[in-house]
């Protein structure tokens, strides 16, 4: 029987901590992820560094348990390198540092952005797709060509999921384990019925979100609207202009698969618009399950797979983390 | 309204339709704003009503400006229609991969010139992308496309608008990118003097500043 390779890899860049083992032709065999919820206000950097430091030891050991492998047998440790807030990320890297020496295998340094691409071309089976990545951190229209995934559109300002958040926040509402503020959003905007004007901001293939947030803020504030007609409202807004560029972009590079990753992807009403510019456009539909839409360390370890096999590896002293690396500055030998 | 004759769709876009056909004994070009039926009706209308009435203004307003763009021949709120002049020429996005790398920095510093009686005049494209300017055969360029503009003397959106001129060409182009961006500024900076074009250049700055552009945080020339 030949000898089995399997890649573990680390995400750390915000939130959550998370341990992925993937083998070498992309099966993925653990997926664990340890969120931090702050008890009050948005993510604190030091403190979600804090609970990444306290859970690794105890994610790394139920991974390397759901995968049924042993730790020696891992040929490479992947991490998030970035882009991501500087503590967590620094909090990964070292976890990340500290495993590849005691193994004695290489370190590969992993871009955030590419490693949501990837495990969504892995899990739907696209090859060549136009996509577009949507999270706490990031709003991204986004394809390959002449070797980088190249960004078409991205918000000017703040990303769709921190929108979202920071007026679920406002409005007094609090997440739980497994029920994200997108979530909650989500299920208060299916029971509103009435559009609320809202600001739209579309500049070429680009948008821009804090216009709409602060407007949404001061009309909860004002108290003369129902917060379910506030969330349609915000949502709808919101996914509109998301799906509007998405189109251009989808209209300009002529690609023939649309692909939504990212936290969220989850999203179900997002899920339904995209869906439908890209059947108006004759491309096929692809979402990331949503096991792998939120920051998980099996995405981190797949793309390590693809980037180690490609002769990528990160010498110790190239492995700081970047905390502002771009999408096009990271580079994809493995996608032709 | 006369009757339009042979309609011919040239291209789907992602958010109009536009047809070529002969309305008058006139070859002229239609550009049709079709439901979106992903967003709420409420709100499709309105921004296909807004754009179809700002568009034919500010192309009105270009003019003026000395800015060519094709002649507004009738507009249909209803049907979110405008019937427009049809211009017969070669788009700017084929052209700069063909010509010599001395033409295309001529080109691109006319563009700037271009853009600069836009802002001087106040107005903002809202989406200048090669693919939105015409060379016709009297070597004119033409503006089209002017749905997503506005009017303003706002420094904010003059950046945005020679920001979003940059990423055009980045992402199209990106192998003389930087050559046509320096030549873009340098017809600009001739029109709305070099106080003014520093003044917005500052703001583009600013704009890739803001955390997503990270080349410009990083502090690197690129």
């Amino acid at each position: 029987m030949v000898k089995k390779s399997y890649c573990l890899g680390i995400e750390s860049t915000a939130d959550d901590f998370s341990v992925g083992i993937s083998t070498f032709d992309g099966k993925i065999l653990a997926n664990v992820i340890s969120a931090y919820i702050p008890e009050k206000g948005g993510i604190h950097p030091r403190e979600a560094a804090r609970h990444h430091a306290e859970v690794a030891d105890k994610v790394l050991e139920e991974a390397i348990k759901k995968a049924k492998i042993k730790l020696k047998e891992i040929s490479a440790i992947a991490f998030s390198q970035g882009p991501g807030l500087g503590p967590c990320l620094r909090t990964g890297a070292t976890v990340a540092r500290a495993l590849a020496a005691y193994l004695g295998v290489p370190l590969v340094g992993v871009n955030h952005c590419v490693a949501h691409i990837e495990i969504g071309k892995l899990k739907t089976g696209a090859i060549d797709p136009l996509t577009l990545y949507v999270s706490g951190g990031n709003t991204i229209v986004s394809a390959f060509d002449s070797g980088r995934y190249r960004v078409f559109g991205e918000t000017l300002d703040i990303a769709v999921g921190n929108c979202l958040d920071v007026f679920a926040r406002e409005a007094g509402l609090s997440q739980k384990r497994g029920l994200p503020f997108g979530a909650i959003v989500e299920k208060l905007a299916a029971k509103g019925k009435k559009l609320i004007p809202l600001p739209y901001t579309v500049k070429g293939m680009d948008i821009s979100l804090s216009g709409l947030l602060t407007a949404a803020v001061n009309l909860l504030k004002q108290g003369t609207y129902k917060l379910e007609d506030l969330c349609y409202s915000l949502q709808e807004t919101a996914f509109s202009m998301i799906t509007e560029v998405t189109e251009r972009a989808l209209a300009h590079t002529e690609k023939k698969e649309v692909l939504l990753t990212g936290g969220v992807a989850a999203n179900k009403r997002l899920q339904s618009m995209i869906k439908y510019i890209a059947k108006e456009h004759g491309a096929k539909f692809c979402v990331v399950p949503s096991e792998f839409a939120v920051d998980n360390g099996a995405m981190i370890a797949w793309t390590g797979v693809l980037a180690y096999q490609h002769g990528i590896v990160t010498p110790i002293e190239e492995s700081f983390v970047k905390l502002r690396w771009r999408l096009e500055e990271a580079a994809v030998p493995w996608v032709k | 309204m006369g009757k339009v004759k042979t309609l011919t769709l040239i291209k789907k876009g992602a958010e109009a339709d536009l047809y070529l056909a002969e309305w008058h004994n006139k070859k002229v070009m239609i550009k049709k704003r079709l439901a979106k039926k992903y967003r709420p009706s409420k709100l499709d209308r309105q921004i296909r009503v807004y754009r179809t009435v700002h568009e034919p203004q500010l192309m009105h307003e270009a003019k003026k400006a000395g800015v060519p763009t094709p002649t507004i021949y009738m507009v249909d709120l209803k049907k979110a229609m405008i019937i427009m002049e049809f211009i017969d020429g070669k788009q700017i996005k084929q052209l700069l991969s063909e010509v010599s790398a001395n033409k295309r920095e001529k080109l691109c510093a006319k563009i700037g010139q271009l853009v600069g009686k836009l802002h001087s005049h106040g107005i903002v494209h809202g989406d200048l992308t090669t693919s939105n300017m015409i060379l016709n055969s009297e070597k004119k360029i033409f503006f089209v496309d002017f749905g997503l503009g506005e009017k303003t003397k706002e420094l904010e959106a003059r950046g945005v608008d020679l920001h979003l001129m940059k990423r055009a060409l980045q992402s199209t182009h990106f192998s003389f990118a930087d050559k046509c961006f320096k030549a873009v500024i340098k017809g600009y900076s001739g029109i709305v003097g070099d106080d003014v074009a520093k003044n917005v250049l500052d703001k583009v700055k600013e704009i890739e500043r803001r955390g997503r552009y990270v080349a410009e945080r990083k502090g690197e020339s690129k």
